[in-house]
């Protein structure tokens, strides 16, 4: 048990830095559709993270919702804007170095602080098993509003979408 | 708990960083979207952790989890959108090059 425990801990933290390498591709990479696919990987690991930490669920949601949709739509986009961009054009805009050092403070100082605030871990948490039943339960009754909320801001934007997105046939745009 | 909550805190946090970093730096919208989600992905491990360990509702974290991962999916279906309707007039997704409001 003990040493399955150490490659478990060793699987997690290489997890972590081949996230945060393919997150530094996100953002670093001028190919935008490379980006999308690093965002894809950025997303599975994620994924293994939550199945660490006893979210099979949300696991699940996360690869069929940001992998399975939403990445399609970001590469639907992509392949449809690509062609102007070229490889050439200049992908970044000259704020980089101010960015890095106002970001390095900002990590510095909410690392200190993390490290340093007590965080109450109760046994009572870390003990419980959340089941997909208990979650049901959960959306079902203690947060049956805001579930029906979401499902509305839902619906409302698939069909916001559609309209802004659909070519308009009445009248011809600027050109 | 196989790892302490403070690595995973701090593991979200350059998480964050690094897509604020993406969204401050990025010409091309699509790529700020992209960064976007990055973030929010972050904001989701920092809620998973903590109801992990120290809440006392243990769904009430992965709920919230949930209802983020619906409105980033509407927001990416809406900003993509606006891409695509900004593209058709304008020929252009850099942000530099959309100044028709601006003076």
């Amino acid at each position: 048990m003990e040493i399955l425990e150490l490659f478990s801990k060793i699987g997690i933290y290489a997890t972590m830095a081949l996230v945060l390498v393919f997150a530094l591709g996100v953002v670093a990479l001028r190919n935008l559709f490379h980006c999308a696919l690093c965002l894809a990987a950025v997303l599975i690991g994620t994924a293994m993270i939550y199945v660490a930490l006893h979210a099979e669920f949300l696991a699940a949601v996360q690869i069929l919702v940001y992998v399975g949709a939403v990445m399609t739509l970001v590469i639907f986009v992509i392949m449809l804007t690509e062609h102007l961009g070229g490889k050439t054009i200049r992908q970044t805009n000259r704020q980089s170095p101010a960015a890095i050092i106002g970001l390095s403070g900002i990590v510095v100082l909410l690392g200190t602080l993390l490290m340093k605030t007590p965080w109450p871990v109760t046994a009572k948490a870390l003990d419980a098993k959340v089941s997909v039943m208990s979650l049901g339960k959960a959306l079902m009754g203690t947060y049956a509003f805001p579930f029906e909320v979401i499902s509305v801001i839902l619906i409302a934007c698939l069909i916001g979408a559609i309209v802004i997105a659909k070519k308009d046939v009445s009248e011809k745009g600027p050109s | 708990m196989i790892i302490p909550l403070q690595h995973i805190l701090i593991f979200s946090l350059l998480l964050f960083a690094t897509g604020l970093y993406g969204v401050l730096v990025r010409r091309n919208i699509i790529g700020i979207l992209i960064s976007i989600e990055l973030m929010l992905n972050a904001a989701n491990l920092n809620l998973i952790a903590f109801s992990k360990s120290t809440s006392l509702a243990p769904e009430t974290g992965q709920i919230f989890a949930i209802f983020v991962i619906a409105i980033a999916a509407t927001a990416a279906a809406v900003g993509l959108a606006i891409v695509l309707a900004l593209y058709r007039v304008r020929k252009t997704v850099y942000t530099d090059e959309v100044n028709l409001l601006k003076w």
